[in-house]
């Protein structure tokens, strides 16, 4: 009954409601790891190294602590560190592609930018900054906002050019508008959907990043209980068969990051006239 | 006039090569000596104890690192072009050796992903596109974006756990065998060790190949000409013969080339859990030990290999293409 009524949606009610449920469901991850305090992380001996079960339902890693609540924890730091670096990332890229719609020698500086950011491999990049900034928590925030931007910087340059040479805009250049007049009338509205959308899409790619910089080493320190910690710690007890250690700690990496693409998705099927009616 | 066209093009790209290394290079040694990771410390490590100020002034000194930062800078960049990258600290030999021997076991594992997860996505991304709307797309369109949410490493290690530990059909890391003499190492044992972070590598590569594939035959088959050729009567693989493969192959091929640079990023996850002995676990050796030479090195290696992945995209499109060769598209 309840699968035949979500078959009928039509397309768009299909996006809203995707939209409604991913949002929702980051929500209550989030949620629950911030519910979560330092007390219920503390090492309890008697339970060491305990498979999954309903008391555990993640099991307990070789210190006793509780899987699941580790886990929740260390989603909620990503999530923080994801929100951080997107967000900085979105400012970096709006300052560049505003600055690159100045005249044509601003644009070429901006374009060589982006190009010199993205002929380095984005790990190495990532290593890079991280090792520069000695580290931790700041190193990888600062490393994620300098990395992440170009992409999305392109994508607004590109829709500020065609902005900038349709019709209207010339027309009110001819009335004699001003360039700030322009800027907060004709291109600022067209820039704000793909501004927030570029945001949230590029959270995926942060967090992913963050866990992975994380587990090589670069990122948290070790006594915060990040997905790439918790990875790189699995590690050591892999070979006598933890695998609860590893399993669900990536999985519910796995399904914030997949929530946030599906969200981002979707808002831009829904924002997008182009898109609205047909799927991509 | 073709001749002279190729190599006004030639020494463009090699123009272009040379001002992004320069850029590179100083950017990255502005960034690496503001760090706060003191080279000197780093390489005494636990010894910190054992040598008195008088022996780190004077390791300090060896190095250069009394000299003002620009100085420095100059240096290093004199050496580079004389082919010096100066000497790794944690491996104590010249850091153009350490490369190229751990760019040897990379390329290795690189090539064998890049292979594969090419010749896999394609395959998959025809499949799906031919088949629009069809369980079949539904299934592969949401294994590659079940991938591209996927951290390359866990899916390392899931791979890691089952076939290593839990099957044990595969060795658990490591280039080679354990306790075996490098001379008496087989090719049959390296390649046991390479298929766990080939197949991670190749398995997370793909997801990309796919869907632009999908996303390219689903336009071709919506295209006019595929309509005209469905009413003469040709469906299935002969008309993705004649009208699918030969518009959507160029630009899956080169979209392959130029993702040299998530490759590379893949390799260093996928050697990391597998203690594989290439560049990327050394680029990360380099970062954690502060070895700033050969964190440099790498880091210019890198921008070559990705450069030159771009560059054989670019070529490829102009050779084969006519269209681009007179500038039309």
């Amino acid at each position: 009954m309840m699968a035949g009524k979500i078959l009928k949606m039509g397309f768009r009610q299909r996006t809203i409601t995707s939209i409604v449920v991913s949002f929702l469901l980051l929500l209550i991850m989030v949620l629950s790891g911030l519910w979560i305090g330092e007390e219920q992380l503390e090492i309890q001996p008697e339970d060491m190294n305990e498979a999954p079960s309903l008391h555990h339902l993640f099991g307990t890693d070789w210190l006793g602590r509780d899987m699941l609540t580790r886990t929740f924890k260390g989603v909620t730091i990503s999530f923080g560190v994801g929100i951080l670096a997107a967000f900085s990332s979105t400012v970096i890229a709006l300052v560049f592609s505003l600055l690159a719609s100045v005249n044509g020698k601003a644009d070429r500086v901006v374009t060589w930018l982006i190009d010199l950011f993205l002929s380095v491999p984005h790990i190495v990049l990532l290593l890079l900054i991280s090792f520069a900034m000695g580290g931790g928590f700041q190193g990888v925030v600062v490393g994620l906002a300098f990395t992440h931007w170009p992409s999305l910087t392109r994508v607004l340059r590109a829709e500020m050019l065609q902005v900038k040479n349709a019709e209207y805009v010339s027309v009110s250049r001819k009335l004699g508008k001003s360039r700030l007049w322009i800027a907060r009338h004709h291109i600022i509205p067209h820039l704000r959907p793909q501004l927030f959308i570029g945001f949230v899409l590029l959270f995926p790619h942060a967090i992913l990043h963050e866990a992975a910089i994380t587990f090589l080493g670069f990122g948290l320190p070790p006594e915060q209980p990040a997905i790439g910690i918790i990875l790189s710690e699995s590690m050591l007890y892999l070979s006598t068969g933890m695998w609860w250690l590893a399993v669900f700690p990536g999985l519910s990496l796995l399904l914030m990051v997949a929530l946030f693409d599906i969200l981002g998705r979707n808002l831009r099927k829904w924002a997008d006239p182009f898109h609205g009616q047909k799927g991509v | 006039m073709q001749v002279k066209r190729m190599v006004s093009y030639f020494f463009g790209k090699c123009m272009r090569l040379a001002v992004l290394l320069v850029a590179v290079s100083a950017f990255s040694y502005i960034l690496v000596n503001n760090s706060p990771i003191d080279p000197v410390q780093s390489y005494i490590g636990a010894d910190m104890t054992k040598v008195s100020p008088e022996q780190r002034a004077n390791i300090a000194e060896y190095w250069g690192l009394n000299e003002p930062p620009v100085q420095q800078l100059f240096q290093w960049g004199k050496n580079l072009l004389q082919g010096d990258m100066g000497t790794s600290l944690i491996y104590r030999d010249p850091v153009a050796g350490v490369i190229a021997e751990r760019f040897l076991a990379s390329l290795a594992l690189m090539s064998v992903a890049w292979v594969l997860s090419g010749l896999f996505g394609f395959t998959f991304g025809v499949i799906a596109g031919m088949n629009e709307g069809s369980w079949m797309d539904k299934l592969i369109k949401g294994y590659c974006f079940t991938l591209a949410s996927t951290p390359a490493f866990w899916l390392g290690l899931l791979l890691l756990m089952l076939f290593s530990v839990w099957l044990g059909w595969l060795p658990i890391g490591f280039g080679t065998p354990a306790g075996i003499l490098a001379e008496e190492v087989t090719f049959s044992d390296r390649l046991r060790h390479l298929i766990l972070p080939g197949l991670t590598l190749s398995i997370v590569g793909l997801a990309n190949i796919a869907l632009h594939t999908r996303q390219k035959l689903v336009e071709v088959m919506n295209s006019e000409y595929v309509r005209f050729a469905r009413a003469k009567g040709e469906d299935g693989l002969t008309l993705l013969r004649r009208h699918g493969l030969r518009n959507i192959s160029l630009p899956a091929i080169s979209l392959h080339f130029a993702s040299f640079g998530e490759l590379f990023g893949g390799a260093v996850l996928a050697e990391q859990v597998f203690s594989y002995p290439g560049l990327g676990q050394a680029v990360v050796e380099a970062g954690l030990g502060g070895d700033v030479p050969l964190l440099l090195g790498i880091v210019l290696c890198s921008t070559v290999f990705v450069f030159a992945g771009n560059t054989a995209a670019d070529v490829l499109y102009k050779t084969i293409d006519p269209r681009m060769r007179r500038g039309e598209v």
